[in-house]
């Protein structure tokens, strides 16, 4: 017998993704180019919210190059395609129907409104100068609160107002918690405080496009999207073509940060331009369009009410929001703030928990995910709020949150949300956090600091988040009126030599699945990781899936993966006892080897491969395969949680703020691959911290977008952030068979508070109780200056960037 | 994005240049690094009929000395500015500004003369060159002049450059021996300054002698704080007076207002990054 | 207009445009699809490609300012299945994820520790600041950039890029 192989799971493989992206062997959907085809460019609007009154495009159609112009009266006549919504969370929701372009009417500033294809990108974009269109104006409706009000101009007049849906949850009316009233009524201690969410740009490197080739038996679009599967399903469903005419490729995608998750205007308008033409042709977008019309993410307002004992036992939660859905609803847009709605309580026992949500319609871009989706949102509210309450008690807010928290011996447990957290340990995460962060000795130098008055003070942020992730158990997803289940699907071709392909419908766009899934596979069937090739991305090769998004790859896919491999292995069992001459059940499988047990007769999956292929010997009524599959759908969500940490040094003469340290604890269960992990970690922690420090889309008072660019849209870069302290603590899930919890968000989530709850901790003491996010220099001067709250406003300018060039200055 | 077509001529010299310029009319641009001018002409915020590229000209790149003076030429890269033992030893302001600009890739393809035309007042280097009472040799039709720094830069991306005009050289007096340095305030790193204080002094026996300080984008143009410098001459080189000049940092500036900074904060920031600045520059 | 450019060591001449941009010159007529455009503003740094051995932002270059010079990309860096000592390092140390932004980084990468050769995580990270990435959060860039040092002795790595860099790049 062989010595035990070391198992796959659980080391940190290099990835095999690696080699084709750091060599340029790359296949993005804008490398495509295919015979005879066709640029298109997309004529957008310039005004938040208009009627168009003309629109001439004839000398656009007889620009140099250009092969035809269509509008909205060309390419639906009937404007009756509607961009899908797949979440209608409450019965009377209210949607209109976001054309494929704006007919009469454009309610967002870079809505489109006239496709070109001309037989190169440079003479599409030439001809969009010659379109002559005249608008007249509407009112410009961006505040939630004032386009609530009575009386509002309306952004969708025919709707009759701007509130798309409330959706509520209360604990008492569900029979998981008290009610909130009577908590917060007979509470000794009340804090009430509202934040925002500002507008976020999701900004995956890779902008958006769309190859469509109509011209096989099969109607074909490549896309740089995060879900070719939805995708494909929604074309079919949307445009009215049958589904199997309709493949759809997700080549190598750059990123998406749920920013890839929609069924675009700009994609079905590529089907039908294709159509109509006949040729294949490329939408590609520029990165100035991308910012100005891919959904945004974030921009809420939150109300939180949390009561307590004076000795700190939380009471009840009530959360008031707005979410601001732009003009139109998205893909999955209306149900973001919902999958927040169940994690406010977070990691705290709260005896009695409220949740509302207006959904409001602005003239803005839509939006819709974006990377934590509704959680970072509701970890925020809560981990911030806890700091407040701490403040209120004179408590230290660790021992705030040590006191409410769910103790490792009470899992699992079931919240007054009503969701079931499988597994955790707060404690042991948190204690690993203040070692490797050295609590005592920063908070012991912080007070030094405001001893003696230094002008850079520090302060200290703690985040205890969890979340829900795993998208989603299908029967959750019905009771939440979701138009789609949660499961996903695996395949497993075992091929004459022994060798896998593995199927996956989780469409990875960064990841490393295919890294892991090998890992699984081989683990599982006890074949060479290299001996593994991961096939997704496309619907020919992959045909079912649910693709890629909150944080479920693996914690659904990935057991997919470990399902259909337990059926390759059970499909092999019979005919290995044929060949080994003994009956089944005198068999054991591991490390890729039936054995007969207590002897040294055995064979291997691979010889079991090729009896299969040649099917000259095989048991009566045998199929000649071990091509299996599955589909799994999970019975609870995953919760990974963790303890940060985050140490900020504030100047306060300039309000430039210094991550000084920062360090995590994340319990993610079972790693498949700690190498990955902490990539992911890593990239979630640096969006969480943007969001804190940087980020912010600005619409000025006529609803255009100032910051529309990266010189003005703020992206950290290397310099702009520090190295992070990562480290995992391990509570496997008892859900799933790998023990693994979702990692793809945690870092996104968990970040945000911990960074501003330090520098609120850094400058407290000058009477600061908030600051909005972004936290500029100048915001957290002000603050400082003058005890501010929230301050400095909204810009309605960017400042320097690419307001800094300007179209007649010098020309060096 | 793609730029709208436009006509290109690379001419080898300065007269060819003016020559060219004077041929393509109006709506000709000069086209030095390109690293301001390409993404404009990117988003189609600007559609030259010509553009005058300036990468052939050999007489417009390198620094020299000429008596007193320290001479850049137009087209040298902020890259060859920064490695150049003659900017560092004569003229350490602008190599500090230098090293600020923008990123590596950008310093590697932009140039001096084309930001100082461009003239951004968010831009690094205009600062140091009126700091430093440069002078600027334009050549144009009617042959060259010298326009002095206080002169050139007029208002936003707006210069004593008439459009059929280029810009040569900048004359710099030697700052032999001065001590430097550039301040610059950014809300990430490769973002244009929200504010920035260039400082140059020149102290004996710890006696400040000379000082020079202008300020980035605090108005439409770079801005001498003089009301600092003249706080500062004869006085000691010590954190007190330094404290004390750099109080009249924003005195008579009116900066613009933007997202990221409104006009009390701007003030605020030039009056304490002018205090950094200058005690950098002493301690140097 | 005609122009004659060096890529990745074999040399080309063609008609262009005189709007063309680089990138999208090596992109649509050479066919260096691994060199990509991820903005339009000079920001992100995904089309940084060397230019007579120096990293530019490709799509800030007119083809026409590249007449006559050499360009390489991130595709003319592997020699006879052998990778240059960055790309290893992106790869053992885990630097990218949708890899986008890998090829700008990678080229950037290359050019910093030809000015530095053994650079702290200061000197990185501010050596880097024209190159974004959204997936990493750069810790294992900087890693893998600092981890190439270590690999890089002089003369290592292609031959072409190494001799223009000790010319070109070093102090």
């Amino acid at each position: 017998m062989t010595a035990t192989i070391e198992p796959e799971v659980g080391k940190s493989r290099r990835r095999k993704e690696d080699e084709r992206l750091i060599t340029g062997r790359t296949r993005w959907t804008d490398n495509i180019t295919l015979p005879g085809m066709l640029h298109l460019a997309v004529l957008r609007s310039p005004m938040a919210h208009a009627k168009i009154v003309s629109l001439d495009v004839s000398a656009a159609k007889d620009a140099p190059g250009v092969v035809a112009v269509f509008t909205a009266k060309d390419l639906d006549p009937d404007g009756s395609i509607g961009m899908p919504c797949a979440w209608p969370i409450t019965p009377d929701m209210k949607s209109p129907r976001r054309p494929v372009l704006a007919d009469g009417q454009v309610n967002f500033a870079g809505e489109g409104i006239v496709v070109v294809a001309a037989r190169s990108a440079a003479e599409a974009h030439d001809a969009l100068e010659a379109i002559e269109i005249e608008y007249e104006d509407l009112p410009v409706i961006l505040d939630m609160e004032a386009a609530l009000a009575e009386g509002a101009p309306l952004v969708h007049e025919d709707l009759g107002t701007n509130e798309s849906a409330v959706w509520k949850f209360d604990s008492a009316e569900a029979g998981t918690g008290g009610n909130v009233e009577d908590a917060i009524s007979s509470s000794e201690i009340v804090v009430k405080r509202r934040f925002r969410q500002q507008r976020l740009i999701p900004a995956f490197m890779e902008p958006r496009a769309c190859v469509v080739d109509p011209t096989g038996a099969q109607l074909t679009m490549w896309s740089a999207t995060q879900i070719p599967h939805i995708l494909r399903v929604m074309t079919a469903l949307t445009l009215g073509l049958p589904e199997h005419k309709v493949r759809v490729i997700a080549p190598d995608v750059g990123g998406g940060f749920g920013g890839k998750i929609g069924v675009l205007p700009e994609e079905m308008m590529s089907v039908l331009v294709a159509q109509k033409l006949g040729k294949p042709v490329k939408w590609n977008e520029s990165r100035s369009e991308s910012i100005l019309t891919a959904h945004h993410g974030r921009d809420q307002i939150q109300d939180i009410t949390i009561s307590a004992n004076a000795d700190g036992t939380v009471t009840g939660l009530k959360v008031e929001l707005l979410a601001n859905m732009g003009a139109y609803i998205g893909l999955v847009g209306s149900g973001v703030p919902i999958l927040g709605a169940f994690m406010f309580n977070a990691i705290y026992k709260f005896p009695a928990y409220h949740f509302a949500c207006t959904n409001v319609f602005t003239t803005t871009t839509l939006t819709d995910a974006y990377r934590g989706a509704g959680r970072p949102e509701a970890t925020f509210a809560v981990e911030r709020i806890m700091d407040e309450l701490a403040d209120e008690l004179g408590m230290d807010p660790l021992e705030l949150r040590e006191k409410n928290w769910i103790k490792h011996e009470e899992f699992p447990f079931t919240t007054v949300a009503g969701l079931t957290y499988d597994s955790g340990n707060y404690e042991a995460a948190t204690a690993k956090a203040k070692e490797l962060f050295d609590y005592d000795g920063l908070r012991r130098e912080q007070q030094q600091r405001r001893d003696s008055g230094d002008p850079v003070q520090l302060g200290i942020g703690i985040s205890t988040f969890t979340e829900m992730c795993g998208l989603a158990p299908s029967r959750v997803l019905g009771s939440l009126d979701y138009g789609a289940g949660g499961w996903e699907y695996a395949q497993m071709r075992v091929l004459p030599t022994g060798k896998i392909e593995v199927t996956t419908g989780a469409s990875g766009h960064g990841q490393g699945h295919e890294t892991a899934w090998s890992q699984i596979v081989a683990d599982q069937l006890g074949v060479p990781f290299e001996d593994v090739e991961v096939l997704h991305g496309d619907t020919q090769s992959s045909h079912k899936g649910m693709d890629t998004y909150g944080s479920r790859s693996l914690v659904v896919g990935g057991i997919a993966i470990v399902k259909a491999a337990e059926k390759v292995v059970a499909k092999a069992k019979p005919i290995a006892a044929h060949m080994l001459e003994c009956a089944e059940e005198d068999l054991e499988f591991s490390n890729g080897k039936f054995t007969v047990k207590g002897t040294d007769s055995s064979t291997t999956i691979q010889d079991v491969a090729l009896a299969v292929f040649a099917a000259h010997d095989l048991p009566d009524g045998v199929e000649p395969s071990l091509d299996s599959d599955a589909t799994f759908d999970p019975e609870n969500f995953s919760y990974p949680h963790g303890t940060h940490l985050c140490a900020a040094e504030v100047d306060t003469e300039t309000g430039r703020i210094n991550l000084r340290s920062y360090v995590c604890v994340d319990d993610v269960g079972v790693a498949v691959n700690p190498l990955i992990v902490e990539g992911q970690v890593h990239g979630g922690l640096a969006q969480g911290i943007a969001q804190a420090l940087f980020e912010e889309a600005v619409h000025d008072e006529s609803g255009t977008l100032t910051t529309g660019t990266f010189a003005d849209y703020l992206l950290p870069s290397a310099a702009d952030l520090p190295s992070f302290t990562t480290a995992r603590t391990e509570t496997p899930s008892t859900t799933n068979p790998l023990g693994a919890k979702g990692v793809g968000e945690a870092g996104t989530i968990a970040s945000t508070p911990a960074v501003v709850n330090a520098v609120i901790d850094a400058v407290r003491h000058f009477g600061v109780n908030d600051i909005e996010m972004p936290l500029t220099p100048m915001r957290v001067w002000h603050a400082v200056q003058h005890g501010t709250t929230a301050a400095g406003g909204v810009g309605s300018e960017s400042g320097g960037g690419l307001g800094s060039i300007d179209a007649s200055g010098g020309a060096q | 994005m793609i730029p709208a077509p436009f006509e290109y001529v690379a001419p080898s010299s300065v007269d060819e240049a003016v020559q060219a310029l004077a041929a393509a009319g109006e709506d000709a641009k000069v086209l030095a690094g390109g690293q301001s001018l390409l993404p404009v002409l990117r988003m189609r915020l600007a559609a030259p009929t010509t553009l005058v590229d300036l990468r052939k000209v050999a007489e417009l790149r390198g620094v020299r000395e000429d008596g007193g003076d320290l001479v850049i030429g137009a087209m040298t890269t902020h890259y060859d500015v920064q490695r150049d033992p003659l900017v560092a030893e004569h003229a350490a302001l602008l190599k500090a500004a230098t090293d600020t600009v923008a990123d590596p890739q950008v310093r590697h393809r932009g140039t001096f003369g084309g930001a100082i035309a461009h003239a951004d007042p968010a831009g690094d280097l205009a600062a140091p060159v009126l700091a430093m009472d440069a002078s600027l040799v334009i050549a144009g039709p009617g042959g060259r002049r010298t326009v002095a720094a206080a002169d050139f830069f007029q208002d936003f991306f707006t210069t004593a450059l008439a459009p059929d005009e280029l810009l040569v050289e900048v004359r710099l007096p030697k700052h032999t021996g001065w001590r430097a340095h550039y301040e610059k305030f950014t809300r990430v790193a490769q973002a244009w300054s929200m504010v920035a204080v260039a400082a140059t002094v020149r102290t004996e026996g710890g006696v400040i002698e000379e000082a020079r300080v202008a300020l980035t984008n605090m108005g439409s143009t770079p801005v001498r704080a003089v009301a600092v410098e003249q706080a500062l001459v004869g006085a000691s080189a010590n954190a007190d007076v330094i404290r004390a000049a750099a109080a009249h940092a924003a005195d008579g500036t009116s900066p613009a207002a933007d997202g990221n900074s409104d006009v009390e904060y701007r003030q605020h920031l030039a009056r304490v990054l002018t205090g950094r600045a200058l005690t950098a520059a002493v301690g140097a | 207009m005609r122009i004659t450019v060096t890529v990745d060591g074999t040399k080309y001449t063609d008609e262009v445009e005189p709007r063309t941009l680089l990138v999208h010159y090596l992109r649509e007529r050479v066919g260096k699809v691994g060199t990509v455009v991820g903005c339009d503003t000079s920001n992100c740094g995904a089309c940084t490609v060397h230019l007579d051995g120096h990293s530019v932002k490709s799509c800030s270059v007119l083809a026409v300012q590249a007449d006559g010079s050499e360009v390489t990309t991130v595709e003319g860096l592997a020699r006879d299945g052998q990778l240059h000592p960055v790309q290893q390092a992106f790869h053992d140390n885990h630097a990218l994820q949708c890899g986008f932004c890998t090829p700008g980084m990678i080229m950037a990468s290359i050019d910093l520790l030809a000015d530095n050769p053994d650079p702290d995580e200061k000197a990185v990270r501010e050596g880097l600041e024209g190159n974004l990435c959204r997936c990493t959060g750069y810790q294992n860039i900087v890693r893998a950039v600092r981890d190439a040092a270590q690999h890089m002795s002089p003369g290592a790595g292609p031959e072409a890029e190494q001799i223009k860099h000790v010319g070109v790049g070093g102090e």
